[in-house]
């Protein structure tokens, strides 16, 4: 719910002007279930239409053609045939690129998540001890959460992790020797765009704090009378209270971590490179549409993406019932 | 909960204790000594490792101040030479002014504000307080669509705006959001809209109003604290909206910021360093504004719905 504090403070403000005057002498009370019924018929649909518009000229209209043009050999100039499941078919067969762009969006989505929200949950039980300054804190490991997608964190990153970027000057400092230019180095380019989405934990943190704070604290006084230690309450107390919420994070991340475009496509100058170690499937997806205008390739791509998307969260809470706990339940 | 790291003792110690009654005011010092400690532990650890987060980005700030063969040699923070020839060389360096390129997003997020705001607003209100036929079909397929990735749509929007001429126009960024197609921030509204209490409404409605005056005199002044929590948001996420504007904008002059960076980048290699830090710092500048003056509706809109 959003805040309920916020919600009570404007509505007493009307109270005090409009409630007491025309409302206070109530008619006779007729059931409520009625009362509220006084159907207009047009009226929700003028509120629905420019939903209703945008819902079929620019979400499901587009989504069904692309389902179309995925059986298709679109490539917007020339006429367009029909070919059946060829363009999956070449895809799992016949595109060395493809099955790499998989296996690099694979390897980010399933490092770069549960490191991410691993810092998230540290960071937040830190901070949840009772800092003074918390509200600066919290500001500060949120900030890159902001700025994260721009741009121009992207450009930052390609110096700070070039050969003579930030880091290399830093472990230069310590005495390292022969450091890499890590952008360009194949083995440690997708490391980079991995850190870089590790570094945007804030906002998955902040709520981590908000269900935090709604662990009842008599749980951690019992625990302590009973002698238990520090990680034992984190463990059998914090960690089951807060699993919604990290079913939630983890669902949420995943899923932008999947689509993720920006980071890749600047760092690597929109080529995925090098030798394809950053080509995210989003990217090399762009790349067959509006480099090749393989349209029909691209829309074949789209939906096995979103078929493997709805893959993951099927699975996310399909496993939930065994460790995602909800206090209200039983 | 780290307040009471090492706090318990080993059984034999404390038992000992407890009998002989004198030692006790040692213990609890001790003791009191222990948490200060690992709370000031939790403390340093929060501030090194925010430092850590923080620095590449208090680092870049300085750089753009330096000149540009300090930028490789001083990972320092204050510049020993201080100048604003990157501002000013970097502000020219792609042609057109980086004025124009800011002039432009402002007017792309402004205009996605308030489309936003009004669809949203007005879909919202419809699903949490009308009846119609086919709600709950409507109301399931536009859940649906907030998980929807985006790269579904992109191919075949992108013919479509193409055949009727749109591209090299902001017509592209910005009409979608006059038609509710973030349907994250209508789910948000429908939230909110249902915390209120319905017997506003009824008041309202026994007082003769239809439900366009209820929405417009009741339901639309409650809903400010929604409206800004979208509104940051649409705010930042266009700021930041790289890919939309580099599919349909390819008119130097029509730039908007994040594009305009990119091509910087890409006209210049890795040779400007210090003006493109220059640019990339006062196109973050906006954001960290918003930052500074929303804190509250940003931390309250991730808090509930997860909103990046």
């Amino acid at each position: 719910m959003v805040s309920h504090n916020e919600v009570s403070q404007t509505l007493a403000i009307d109270d005090r002007e409009e409630l007491p005057t025309r409302v206070s002498p109530p008619p006779v009370d007729p059931p409520r279930g009625r009362r509220r019924t006084k159907p207009s018929r047009w009226a929700p649909w003028l509120f629905l239409a420019p939903w209703c518009i945008g819902m079929l000229t620019i979400t499901l209209g587009p989504m069904l053609a692309s389902l179309f043009l995925s059986f298709t050999d679109y490539n917007l100039l020339g006429r367009l045939n029909w070919i059946g499941l060829d363009n999956y078919v070449r895809m799992l067969t016949d595109d060395e690129r493809f099955v790499s762009s998989a296996l690099v969006t694979m390897q980010y989505v399933l490092v770069s998540v549960p490191l991410q929200l691993a810092f998230a949950l540290a960071i937040a039980v830190l901070l949840n001890t009772g800092l003074r300054a918390l509200p600066f804190y919290r500001s500060v490991y949120y900030l890159p959460s902001l700025l994260g997608s721009s741009v121009a964190v992207a450009l930052l990153w390609r110096q700070i992790f070039g050969s003579d970027g930030l880091v290399n000057q830093a472990l230069q400092g310590l005495g390292f020797e022969g450091l890499p230019n890590w952008i360009a180095t194949p083995e440690y380019a997708l490391g980079t765009l991995i850190v870089l989405n590790v570094w945007t934990f804030g906002s998955p943190m902040i709520i981590f704090l908000a269900g935090l704070r709604q662990v009842p604290e008599d749980l951690y006084e019992a625990a302590s009378v009973d002698g238990a230690s520090w990680w034992r309450k984190f463990v059998s107390i914090t960690l089951p209270m807060l699993s919604p919420v990290i079913f939630f994070n983890l669902v949420l991340q995943m899923i932008n971590a999947f689509q993720a475009f920006t980071q890749a496509y600047v760092v690597s100058g929109g080529s995925g490179g090098p030798l394809d170690s950053t080509l995210f499937y989003t990217l090399y997806l762009y790349q067959q549409a509006f480099t090749n205008f393989n349209m029909g390739y691209a829309s074949a791509m789209a939906w096995v993406l979103l078929i493997v998307i709805g893959l993951f969260t099927w699975l996310a809470f399909g496993t939930s019932k065994r460790w995602v706990f909800y206090a209200g339940e039983k | 909960m780290m307040t009471n790291l090492k706090t318990h003792e080993p059984r034999t110690d404390s038992r000992r204790e407890r009998v002989t009654s004198t030692r006790d005011r040692p213990e609890m010092i001790r003791r009191r000594r222990r948490r200060a400690l690992s709370r000031a532990f939790a403390h340093v650890g929060v501030i090194v490792v925010g430092l850590l987060m923080i620095y590449p980005l208090l680092w870049m700030v300085a750089s753009s101040f330096k000149p540009q063969e300090l930028i490789f040699s001083e990972p320092g923070l204050l510049p020993t030479e201080f100048t604003l020839d990157n501002f000013v060389s970097g502000w020219d360096a792609i042609g057109v002014p980086f004025g124009a390129f800011f002039l432009n997003s402002f007017l792309v997020a402004a205009c996605a504000v308030v489309g936003n705001l009004f669809s949203c607003c007005f879909a919202a209100y419809a699903f949490a307080r009308l009846e119609f036929r086919g709600k709950k079909i409507l109301f399931a397929s536009m859940l649906g669509t907030i998980m929807l990735p985006f790269h579904v749509v992109l191919v075949p929007q992108y013919i479509m705006f193409q055949s009727i001429d749109w591209t090299n126009t902001y017509l592209p960024l910005v009409v979608p959001k006059f038609l509710a197609v973030d349907a994250f921030f209508i789910f948000l509204m429908i939230q909110f809209i249902r915390g209120l209490p319905r017997e506003l409404d009824d008041a309202a409605t026994v007082d003769g109003c239809g439900p366009i005056a209820v929405f417009w005199r009741i339901i639309l002044p409650l809903m400010r604290p929604a409206m800004a929590v979208a509104a940051v948001f649409t705010f930042i996420w266009t700021w930041n909206d790289f890919l939309t504007p580099l599919l349909y904008i390819t008119d130097r002059n029509l730039f908007t910021v994040p594009i305009a960076l990119n091509a910087f980048m890409d006209s210049t290699g890795a040779s400007q360093w210090g003006p493109m830090f220059a640019m990339s710092v006062l196109s973050l500048l906006p954001l960290f504004v918003v930052f500074l003056l929303a804190q509250k509706q940003l931390l309250k809109g991730i808090a509930t719905t997860g909103l990046k």
